[in-house]
């Protein structure tokens, strides 16, 4: 019921589908702040400006785009805000109190992430207990651990990691990026590549589409319902590990209510949450939506910082009604 | 004996004595129950005392997800209603005066109501997705509950205020009566006029009731008004209890534990069907893991650990699709037996 369906639409021109116009609709919205910022604010209009939205989100960008792939397939996951607190804290426990080397622990950090997404994925389906429920769970598991490792929080002073935390990729014409938004963007690549050009990129959005069918039509429903907790489970282990690199400390406190942030850029992005129907790129236009305004409210100076979270309500607002009314015209 | 074990509130009910017997091992005297100054005193009282707001929400969380829904923007109504009645008592040139306090409670409840019907006339006017629709609330009240508070705490001295969370009512504490006030209504409401038929009947199917004459949209707005305002009166009690009102903290967090109660209370997520007693249980379930935890000495940075394993481990034996792969070889030899006396009776 939810599956784009390729159509014109009155108003614009026939060549655009229907199911492009979210996406297209968040790009006009994140140009029009920009322009809007541009204007208003002075040395708004650089181009820095903009990377540092990318800068101060890499981790949310790579939390999000797993994020994208469970609620394509009509679930969603809720612990992924405590699983990037756990990376911190496990990256930082290793690092600064075991002395552990960097590879080791990047590793050892994303694999309890992919493992805990497989779990939760294998609960998930074999045990058919609601995806809200089980993740919930594993949020309280994983902020539980860290802590269980420590309730302060831990510096970390390791050569690799400050290295990468201070690195600037320059772009040329003074303009610079973090290491981290390299692989976030890789990240982001990687999963549109897989979405859109492999089998289980296809299983997904067949997933979304409809449980039953993708199993009647003879889908691995439940290896792709699985694979995709673990890839969020890895992506929020690798959000955690960018965002040791962005704060140098191991914290239980990180990235609370971070699992909102995702769930709303992937929201304001126009994936569906009943499934099936989105793409990643409005993911990433969601995350620098999201960025956006906090980049201007820090530029507006007098507002305070919970505006922020009503501008994001009612952007969550008014993309969910558009959305309505598209689908609605649809039917 | 197994017509007792399949009983839906079975396990919830063995959970909770299982946590309660625990709790005996590790203290003495913990069932005893003491009364002192015309009070009542004891373990058990304090567990339905704290865990008061968390039944509340989760008795119209009940209700919603009964219609198939769910608010997500409980946490954020408890915060809104706590700094506004706050900010209202704090503005009184007398806080102790009762008309006062009377006019900010009210004030307050009739802000979580009208937010509720917001979140109502989302799902069943606009046709959102509970979850997203209630995940508008959920952030930007959040943010609105600061703007009211202007992102201080706002304390408050006044002795009516007190006794809604602090206070005691013919022996019992008042958040309790009130509690119980909200719950022998409900039930009322919901099992003894056909409201709770009705509100089953569209979370089975809202379309189908729709068409059989059962005015679905008015009774959704109506459910998620009254889920808001039982959360309005939580945060009273909330805020109340500290004299103060945090827009930041207050209810963080607390949907969540209101869904889990319901849950464990044996009301699936899918709507369609719902147990108030259950919710009470998973309430108190909720409540008396974390009593637990303090009492048998674990530390207190572990609590998070134990919710996750005793949800999951409730869920998972509520799970009809645990049951049958945990127990394969059991429930195979098990099941042809009973079928065939069963088909002699209906066949004599």
């Amino acid at each position: 019921m939810s599956a784009a369906l390729p159509a014109g639409r009155r108003g614009l021109p026939r060549k655009v589908p229907r199911k492009y116009v979210p996406v297209l609709v968040t790009a006009g919205l994140f140009a029009a702040m920009l322009v809007a910022g541009g204007l208003r604010y002075r040395g708004f209009a650089d181009g820095q400006v903009v990377l540092n939205v990318f800068v101060d989100n890499a981790f949310l960008l790579v939390v999000a785009v797993g994020m994208t792939f469970v609620i394509l397939t009509g679930g969603i996951d809720l612990s992924v805000g405590s699983v990037v607190a756990l990376s911190t804290m496990i990256s930082a426990t290793l690092l600064t109190g075991h002395g552990w080397p960097a590879p080791a622990v990047i590793v050892l950090v994303l694999a309890i992430g992919a493992a805990l997404g497989l779990a939760m994925g294998a609960i998930i389906h074999h045990f058919e207990i609601q995806p809200f429920i089980v993740t919930l769970a594993g949020m309280f598991l994983a902020r539980g651990l860290c802590y269980t490792i420590g309730t302060e929080s831990i510096p970390i002073t390791d050569g690799t990691f400050t290295a990468l935390a201070q690195t600037k990729v320059r772009l040329g014409g003074g303009l610079w990026v973090s290491p981290s938004v390299v692989v976030a963007l890789v990240v982001v690549l990687a999963a549109a590549y897989v979405l859109h050009h492999t089998r289980l990129g296809r299983d997904v959005y067949a997933v979304g589409g409809g449980e039953q069918s993708a199993l009647l039509m003879g889908l691995p429903v439940a290896r792709t319902k699985i694979a995709v907790y673990t890839i969020s489970g890895f992506c929020s282990a690798l959000g955690g590990v960018l965002l040791s690199f962005y704060m140098l400390s191991g914290y239980g406190l990180h990235a609370v209510g971070m699992e909102l942030d995702a769930i709303a850029a992937v929201v304001i992005g126009g994936t569906l949450l009943t499934g099936g129907s989105g793409y990643l790129l409005g993911t990433v236009l969601g995350v620098l939506v999201l960025g956006l305004i906090q980049t201007i409210i820090s530029f507006e100076g007098t507002l305070s910082s919970w505006w922020t979270k009503i501008f994001i309500g009612l952007l969550l607002f008014a993309f969910i009604l558009l959305q309505r009314l598209i689908s609605a015209r649809r039917g | 004996m197994n017509a007792v074990a399949r009983h839906r509130l079975f396990w919830p009910a063995v959970t909770l004595a299982g946590l309660l017997l625990l709790n005996l091992v590790f203290t003495d005297h913990f069932f005893s129950v003491q009364m002192k100054d015309g009070h009542l005193y004891g373990s058990l009282v304090d567990i339905v005392r704290f865990g008061a707001p968390l039944i509340l929400v989760a008795t119209g969380m009940t209700l919603v997800i009964a219609t198939g829904g769910i608010d997500l923007s409980v946490g954020s109504v408890v915060a809104i209603s706590g700094a506004l009645a706050c900010l209202r008592i704090s503005e009184l040139g007398d806080q102790g005066s009762v008309g006062g306090v009377l006019a900010a409670v009210g004030v307050a409840l009739a802000l979580s109501l009208a937010l509720g019907a917001w979140n109502g006339f989302l799902v069943a006017g606009a046709g959102i997705q509970p979850i997203i629709a209630t995940l508008i609330l959920m952030v930007a009240g959040r943010g609105l509950a600061q703007l009211v508070t202007d992102g201080q705490i706002i304390t408050v001295n006044s002795a009516p205020y007190k006794l809604i969370g602090g206070g005691y009512w013919l022996t019992l504490p008042f958040g309790i009566v009130v509690v119980a006030a909200v719950l022998a209504l409900t039930v009322f409401l919901t099992r003894r006029l056909a409201l709770g038929l009705l509100i089953e009947s569209v979370g089975g199917n809202a379309e189908a009731s729709r068409l059989a004459g059962v005015r679905a949209r008015g009774l959704i707005v109506t459910v998620y008004a009254f889920c808001a305002l039982c959360a309005g009166v939580a945060g009273l009690m909330i805020s109340s209890n500290v004299s103060s009102a945090d827009g930041n903290n207050a209810g963080l967090w607390i949907e969540l534990d209101a869904i889990l109660a319901v849950v464990i209370g044996g009301t699936s997520l899918a709507g369609g069907r719902f147990s108030l007693g259950g919710t009470v249980l998973g309430a108190l379930i909720i409540q008396t893991l974390t009593t637990t935890i303090y009492s048998i000495g674990v530390p207190p940075e572990t609590t998070l650990l134990f919710k996750a394993l005793v949800v999951t481990l409730v869920c998972l034996v509520q799970s009809p699709a645990f049951g049958r792969k945990a127990f394969h070889r059991r429930a195979r030899p098990a099941s042809p037996r009973p079928a065939p006396d069963e088909k002699v009776k209906v066949t004599a």
